[in-house]
């Protein structure tokens, strides 16, 4: 079994973390209910003797008696972390965990990336080498962290970089919430650009995520819940959204956006910490969805966002789940893959659902989504026998989809809008390292990216033939 | 290369009390393959190597006379595709006497793994260089067994391995090759290639058994060896992977036509024409079948006669509750369609470059794609010129 290692870099990372972490180990109450510390559990948990303190206090099996995330905390400012070794996840994580310090990086990418980077970069790269030494066979990096402020993006995608220095191996899989357009940070367009060239260069998957979709798929599910319908009556506890069950008290705000990013982490790692008749694992995401190296932009969705209380199931509801997962509603971004351009598609299934069930659906859907060219059958399916909290089975759909150029389109007009006002541009200049140059590499970066998903876009509508065959002497 | 399905495996296997997988006879590792060929076989194979041929050596060891060594995996993952091959040419290098069978499960057409049509090429280019022949089970049709002839509402991966194994089982069993009934082979493996395998570039093996269906459709039939052998010869020529939907209008050509205008016929008509063929009958009067629609000269190609080209198997011993069952083994122009449409397929991906970075990664250049893509146009301009 692999582990996987989570690094929650800055205020919004640390607040998804904490979320990721409570409803893990919700998941793992609900299954694990002998109480011994088996192989799933270990792909994102360690068993400690709290007893002993000399660093060599992993327990492989039996009992479990203590349980620490395999994660690394890292912060500028003290605020998050402190709120989160108070709460009810203190003893998840120990000291050896946490790289903070104290002033914050002021929503400045360069103050995150220039200054904090190299300075607490030896701090980051012991923490990160003590949770990997613990790990048996270390397959994942998880990057939780946002765009637009200073130390989740600047910072962030420093450690991104050192991550692939250290240990180039090992898949890192980042998990960016994107800025909406209305956000209340001025200048996250600028640090979301800055970041964005380093996502490009060093992750192996992205998961871009928009608040303003996961604030419209809140309101999907409250309007639902209070809709008053008898019929239409929710499993509170089992809501995208919802945390019921887990350790955490009184739900704060943001709560319910977070838990959905915490449930798509832990629907993307199922098919590796459970059974299932057709298994995936982390690495084979990347293989297969990513075609050409910098196009690892992958849209999510995750269906179903609730459960009715009424037990009767039938399968009209599990096909009206794969309709869902490629509806624009339940997308994570602000984008429509039903009417780009596919490249791949990844469906990963949890629960009761077998191999037939799969192939109709893929086989209804199939006439309604355009793939490239090259690429007709391009489906990657993954059958996981555990299903979530809550619901009897589950879809998570991961797409290498054209529709996302519109929103890096809209994120570099919003750069630019800026750039060329040369807007609050004197705080990044201030910075030791920073020059103009490193604005300009970024946005030819992007739009070079953007180029690139446009060339594969245009052949949508055009006849392809098929490319001549080798030809043999007979 | 992870362990939760060999865990499962065992654990399975020692639940059901009759037989087991003995301890220490399996390996694994952490970390998959990443559904990549090139990790599987430049990888993962060497690295494994030694510890891998140690395991087979202990059983071969424990064998009075080893006749063969039959080997199971699928070709659109990593593992099962690159590192088996990677075996498959250890196991040629080790054991140069021994017959090497490869059982090979095709994934379904529309897509389990992206780069299924990549690792399918990679791991057919290479099989061909080292193993002896090569027996295909396709997804599709047994989904399709499933689905027609079993009557299963829900099918899972658990039904349609079922089916394989009867299918496999159909073939292995020991059944008498001389002829004379109560003497029954002692080289199954050895008999069916040297049957079906006599040039060494058509090593592709496809099988079909009747009758299948689902136990209880079993009680309310009966068959006849003369109506079982009828539809086996017509699924036979007609290229029906199943006993549902045979095209009865599909004839054997007349040997009196000139070449070309048969050939033209034979491909307008999707006739589908063998190499070789073996028929195994097991069960009650087993005897008093008679094979002989299957020894027409028309369906066999010129340069091998009817009579060599097939071979009847027989075992009074009827066969995981069938009462009568007949399976075909057969080196035909059967697989050349499926085939043809992967080789396409990958051809495609490979004429943009989608994917190729993963397997360069690895250790697989363009230059050995192109190879594999070489070696298997060959094989397919064979199988269609046949």
């Amino acid at each position: 079994m692999t582990q996987s290692i989570i690094v929650q870099v800055g205020q919004c990372g640390n607040q998804v973390g904490c979320r990721f972490w409570d409803l893990a180990l919700r998941e793992h109450a609900h299954i694990n209910t002998k109480g011994v510390y088996d192989e799933a559990l270990s792909s994102f948990f360690r068993n400690v003797d709290t007893r002993r303190s000399d660093g060599e206090n992993d327990i492989t099996s039996g009992k479990i008696r203590s349980l620490r995330a395999r994660a690394v905390l890292i912060d500028m400012e003290e605020g998050v972390v402190n709120e989160i070794l108070q709460g009810p996840l203190r003893d998840v994580f120990d000291s050896t965990q946490l790289v903070t310090d104290v002033s914050g990086s002021g929503n400045n990418w360069a103050v995150g990336h220039k200054v904090y980077g190299p300075a607490c970069r030896d701090h980051v790269v012991e923490k990160v080498r003590r949770a990997a030494e613990h790990c048996d066979s270390l397959q994942c990096f998880f990057l939780i962290h946002s765009m637009g402020g200073g130390t989740g993006s600047g910072l962030g995608t420093h450690v991104l970089s050192l991550l692939e220095d250290e240990f180039p191996e090992v898949c890192r899989i980042v998990t960016s919430v994107y800025p909406s357009a209305e956000d209340d940070v001025i200048t996250s367009p600028y640090n979301s650009v800055l970041a964005m060239r380093e996502l490009t260069e060093h992750a192996d998957c992205v998961l871009p995520v928009e608040n303003q979709s996961l604030v419209d798929i809140i309101n999907k599910i409250q309007q639902m819940a209070h809709s008053g319908k008898p019929s239409q009556v929710i499993r509170k506890e089992s809501t995208l959204i919802s945390g019921r069950g887990g350790v955490g008290g009184t739900e704060k705000p943001f709560d319910a956006m977070n838990n959905i990013i915490a449930n798509l982490l832990l629907n993307l790692t199922s098919s590796a910490r459970f059974e299932g008749s057709l298994n995936m694992d982390l690495n084979e995401i990347a293989m297969n969805l990513v075609p050409f190296p910098r196009l690892h932009y992958l849209v999510s969705s995750l269906t179903p966002l609730y459960t009715l209380a009424d037990v009767n199931i039938p399968v009209r509801r599990l096909d009206q789940m794969f309709t869902d997962a490629f509806s624009k509603d339940h997308q994570l971004i602000q984008a429509d893959p039903k009417h780009s351009l596919y490249l791949a598609c990844a469906l990963v299934v949890r629960g009761n659902v077998q191999v037939s069930d799969l192939r109709r659906n893929i086989e209804r859907l199939k006439p309604s989504l355009s793939f490239v060219s090259w690429n007709q059958e391009g489906w990657k399916t993954s059958l996981c026998s555990v299903p979530p909290v809550g619901h009897s089975h589950s879809l998570l759909a991961l797409a290498n989809n054209t529709c996302v150029k519109p929103t890096f389109t809209e994120l570099r007009d919003r750069f630019m809008k800026l750039y060329r006002k040369k807007a609050h541009l004197h705080h990044y200049l201030h910075v030791g390292g920073m020059e103009h140059a490193c604005f300009s590499e970024a946005v030819t970066s992007l739009s070079s990216l953007i180029e690139e998903y446009d060339q594969l876009e245009s052949t949508k509508s055009l006849l392809w033939s098929d490319a001549p065959r080798l030809q043999v002497a007979t | 290369m992870e362990p939760k399905v060999i865990t499962h495996a065992v654990a399975t296997a020692a639940k059901s009390s009759t037989w087991k997988y003995e301890d220490g006879s399996y390996f694994c590792q952490k970390q998959g393959s990443g559904n990549n060929w090139a990790n599987g076989f430049c990888v993962h194979g060497p690295r494994h190597e030694e510890a891998v041929s140690d395991l087979i050596r202990r059983q071969v060891e424990r064998c009075d006379r080893l006749a063969g060594i039959l080997t199971m995996m699928s070709v659109a993952g990593g593992t099962g595709s690159g590192m088996g091959t990677y075996i498959t040419q250890c196991l040629r290098d080790s054991y140069p006497h021994s017959f090497i069978l490869n059982q090979l499960t095709w994934p379904y057409g529309t897509g389990e793994v992206i780069v299924q049509n990549y690792n399918s090429v990679l791991t057919l280019s290479h099989l061909y260089q080292w193993s002896d022949a090569i027996l295909v089970h396709e997804n599709d049709t047994v989904h399709k067994i499933c689905a027609k002839l079993m009557n299963i509402k829900h099918i899972s991966f658990c039904d349609v391995n079922k089916i394989i194994a009867h299918q496999l089982g159909s073939m292995l069993q020991p059944a008498d090759t001389v002829g004379t009934l109560g003497h029954y082979t002692r080289n199954p493996v050895g008999e069916l290639l040297k049957n079906l395998v006599c040039h060494s570039e058509y090593k592709l093996l496809s099988l079909s058994t009747i009758p299948q269906m689902s136990s209880s459709s079993l009680a309310y039939s009966s068959f006849t060896w003369p109506g079982l052998l009828k539809h086996l010869r017509q699924m036979l020529v007609a290229n029906a992977r199943m006993e549902e939907g045979i095209d009865w209008q599909v004839r054997v050509p007349l040997n009196g036509q000139p070449a070309l205008e048969r050939m033209a016929e034979k491909t307008k008509q999707g006739f589908n024409k063998s190499l070789a063929n073996v028929l195994i009958l097991r069960g009650k009067d087993v005897s008093g079948a008679d094979p002989e629609a299957f020894l027409h000269p028309g369906l066999y190609s010129s340069w091998l006669p009817a009579g060599t080209a097939f071979s009847t198997w027989r075992s009074p011993v009827p066969f995981n509750g069938y009462e009568k069952s007949a399976t075909l083994v057969s080196n035909s122009q059967s697989l050349l369609k499926p085939l043809d449409n992967i080789v396409g397929k990958a051809w495609n991906m490979f004429a943009s470059k989608a994917y190729v970075h993963q397997y360069t990664k690895f250790g697989i250049s363009e230059e050995d794609f192109l190879d594999s893509f070489t070696a298997l146009e060959q094989v397919i301009s064979s199988y269609r010129h046949l």
